[in-house]
């Protein structure tokens, strides 16, 4: 692969995983939100194939097999069966307005850009000039975390965050050694798993999946 | 040397397996005292041999014990061994659900890799591992009230968990572009190499960013009272006595690599910033507590918060004296909280309201609760005045005056929040009489019963912890040692 192609084919990426980002923030359907999640996951696969095959590396090639698995097909159907379970085509009311939303998507974008500096220092090339799409993909993680009430939308946030985090991990130094990511994915499917039982039984006990119901501890 | 680093891994594992598969068998409950004793062994075999001069690795170097883990992989096996044995349901009573026995095994192991791990990404795993295991422990219960502890500790325990995992990838990222990639933190400690200082910094804010949140500091420290409280009693211990510490202790393994870095001035303001806020937090909050276990996991904000004055300061008495604090913290809180589960079964409550003159009607709870509460407030011997001592003198030496003028005064606000609700709770009169007596009447006339002298479980685990509690700041010897080198591998400045 030449470097012009790298470099295509990496700025495609990262801008599939942005598009996906922005999507999932915009759509307050539940289905839809899952589905742009697989394409986020499936982006990012590819990516990390991309990188495997820039640098003849089998094993980022493994790990890309692993990412388009875990991250594309696995969890996503995870979360359909969440969504499933009670409230299919459910559309959620967030605390903030769609179009506010979407103001917040873009300034947070661009703050992505001004926070990635330093790390955009510690390399050259297409990409780590990607770099600050990771971020973005983070900081729309909190905002979903941080608008969403309903509990499977706030899995997809802790999702997105961690897709933002591999992104960067990926573009910036090629991923972690193998160890850590098989523990890692590992990790992350079994929280995605517990959340979504977790999930299940507040919609038998509280009647909805919906959170601002979880406000009975406090000091 | 090598079977001993595998061993609590591999016991604390083999156990969570095995009580998955046979959830009916009748060693089933014995499972997580298995697993304790195993660490506790093993922890103490290998302060033995850190101690003789070497430093066992296994698994290919991704395990590594030198003193500091030892250390703590002792206090994993004391705490754990507290907290299970104590906490053994009666008898007479049911087996525990299978799943409850394994997941507490799985939690052993957890946090014995966390703190064996060389390699920051393998802690990351242990450390998110301890997330997976527990947070079914804390839904336990299934009420609306632990159902909702237990999602938010696992969201917000994820996120913030995360957060230091992006903080790891940027370190991984610093070293590889100065040619060695590598996250085994004592490669990083020997060899040094030049990493670019902006992406550390960067890295270091988030790794303690995260760890933190895990750490119970504030100002990520909310979902900690929700989580130990609604847990159960043994589990809680287990959670406030060393969980809590385990990610502290990842916070000081990144302190030991980024500071001859970066210069100590990042990790100290941070670290200056996050222990201020926590004693405030729990200062501000203790004093209107009405549920005994919500108070319990405020004073546990405050010790971390203390532990991260102590790291602040970063000098060889400072960490030593954090070291100890770990200790005695671990066995008087896992304790304290095993009193409270105690409590919970006996009463039916934990509402410090709905608790009084337990000291007449339940001599056999009060006074355990009493010498655990005396332990946590930092009365002499127990080894928690000691070491409180040694952090606010060596803060003072450091240059930190003011910082530690302050967290005194917090000190002295949690100190009377802790010992008026105590007090409270052993000696107080109950409200029917307080009622009576304003009314003008005679106190209710009571029935003469007998006051209640059961334990309500196993005496001899509470008598040994806080035994080992009373001694321990006297304990020269090899325990001085271990404290001495395990800071000297942070990095201690004399």
């Amino acid at each position: 692969m030449n470097d012009s192609l790298f470099a295509q084919l990496v700025s495609l990426c990262a801008g599939l995983l942005l598009l996906s980002g922005v999507l999932i923030v915009w759509r307050r359907s539940l289905t839809a939100q899952v589905r742009f999640l697989a394409l986020q996951g499936a982006a990012l696969a590819v990516l990390v194939a991309v990188i495997g095959d820039y640098q003849t590396s089998a094993e980022l090639i493994g790990v890309a097999a692993l990412v388009l698995a875990l991250k594309a097909v696995l969890l996503p159907a995870v979360l359909n069966r969440a969504v499933a379970r009670g409230d299919a085509g459910q559309l959620e009311t967030p605390v903030i307005n769609t179009t506010a939303a979407l103001i917040a998507s873009s300034l947070l974008t661009m703050l992505a850009y001004v926070v990635s500096r330093p790390l955009q220092a510690a390399g050259s090339g297409p990409a780590a000039k990607a770099v600050p799409v990771g971020i973005a993909l983070l900081l729309y993680g909190f905002l979903v975390l941080a608008t969403r009430r309903h509990a499977v939308s706030q899995l997809v946030g802790f999702l997105m965050l961690d897709n933002g985090i591999a992104t960067v991990a990926f573009l910036i130094s090629g991923g972690v050694p193998l160890v850590v990511e098989l523990g890692v994915s590992l990790d992350v499917l079994l929280v995605v798993l517990i959340l979504q039982v977790l999930t299940g039984r507040i919609r038998t006990e509280f009647g909805a999946a919906d959170l601002d119901d979880l406000s009975e501890l406090r000091d | 040397m090598t079977l001993l680093v595998l061993l609590p891994g591999v016991v604390c594992l083999g156990l969570a397996a095995a009580t998955a598969l046979r959830p009916r068998a009748a060693w089933g409950r014995l499972a997580g005292l298995l697993g304790a004793a195993a660490i506790l062994a093993s922890g103490i075999a290998l302060v033995a041999i850190v101690l003789n001069g070497s430093t066992p690795t296994a698994a290919g170097g991704l395990l590594r014990v030198d003193a500091l883990s030892a250390f703590m992989l002792t206090v994993i096996g004391a705490v754990g061994l507290t907290a299970t044995w104590a906490g053994l349901p009666a008898r007479s009573g049911p087996n525990p659900p299978g799943r409850y026995v394994s997941m507490v095994c799985l939690f052993l192991g957890a946090m014995s890799v966390a703190v064996l791990a060389d390699n920051l990404g393998l802690l990351w795993v242990a450390v998110e591992a301890t997330t997976v295991a527990t947070a079914f422990l804390v839904g336990h219960r299934r009420s609306r009230h632990s159902l909702e502890a237990a999602w938010k500790y696992v969201v917000l325990g994820s996120v913030g968990v995360a957060i230091a995992f992006l903080g790891i990838v940027l370190l991984y990222a610093a070293t590889l572009s100065a040619g060695t990639p590598t996250l085994s933190w004592s490669v990083l400690d020997h060899t040094h190499p030049p990493m670019d200082p902006a992406l550390v910094t960067v890295a270091a804010a988030l790794a303690v960013l995260g760890f933190a949140t895990k750490a119970g500091l504030a100002p990520m420290h909310s979902w900690l009272p929700d989580a130990h409280s609604q847990a159960p009693a043994p589990v809680s211990g287990l959670m406030s006595g060393v969980l809590l510490s385990v990610a502290f202790y990842a916070i000081l393994r990144v302190q030991a690599i980024v500071d001859p870095v970066i210069g100590p001035d990042l990790m100290r303001n941070l670290l200056l910033t996050a222990g201020l806020l926590s004693l405030t937090v729990s200062a501000a909050l203790i004093l209107r507590q009405r549920d005994l276990k919500r108070m319990l996991a405020y004073s546990s904000i405050e010790h971390m918060g203390l532990l991260a004055l102590a790291a602040a300061t970063g000098s060889t008495l400072a960490l030593t004296a954090a070291l100890l604090h770990v200790l005695g913290h671990g066995l008087a809180k896992s304790s304290t909280f095993v009193v409270s589960g105690r409590i919970l079964a006996a009463e039916g409550t934990t509402q410090i309201a709905d608790i009084r003159s337990l000291h007449a009607r339940r001599p056999g709870l009060a006074v355990p609760l009493l010498v655990g509460m005396a332990a946590l407030l930092g009365f002499p011997p127990f080894s928690m005045f000691f070491s409180e001592v040694a952090i606010v003198v060596a803060g003072f030496q450091g240059g930190l005056g003011w910082v530690m003028a302050v967290a005194l005064a917090l000190l002295l606000v949690l100190f009377a929040g802790l010992a008026r609700h105590t007090v409270r709770m052993l000696f107080g009169a109950s409200h029917r009489d307080a009622a009576a007596e304003t009314a003008g009447g005679a106190p209710a006339v009571r029935l003469p019963t007998a006051p209640d002298r059961s334990a309500h479980g196993p005496r001899v685990p509470l008598a040994i912890a806080f035994g080992v509690v009373a001694v321990v700041g006297f304990a020269a010897g090899p325990l001085a040692s271990i404290l001495a080198q395990a800071a000297s591998v942070l990095g201690g400045t004399p």
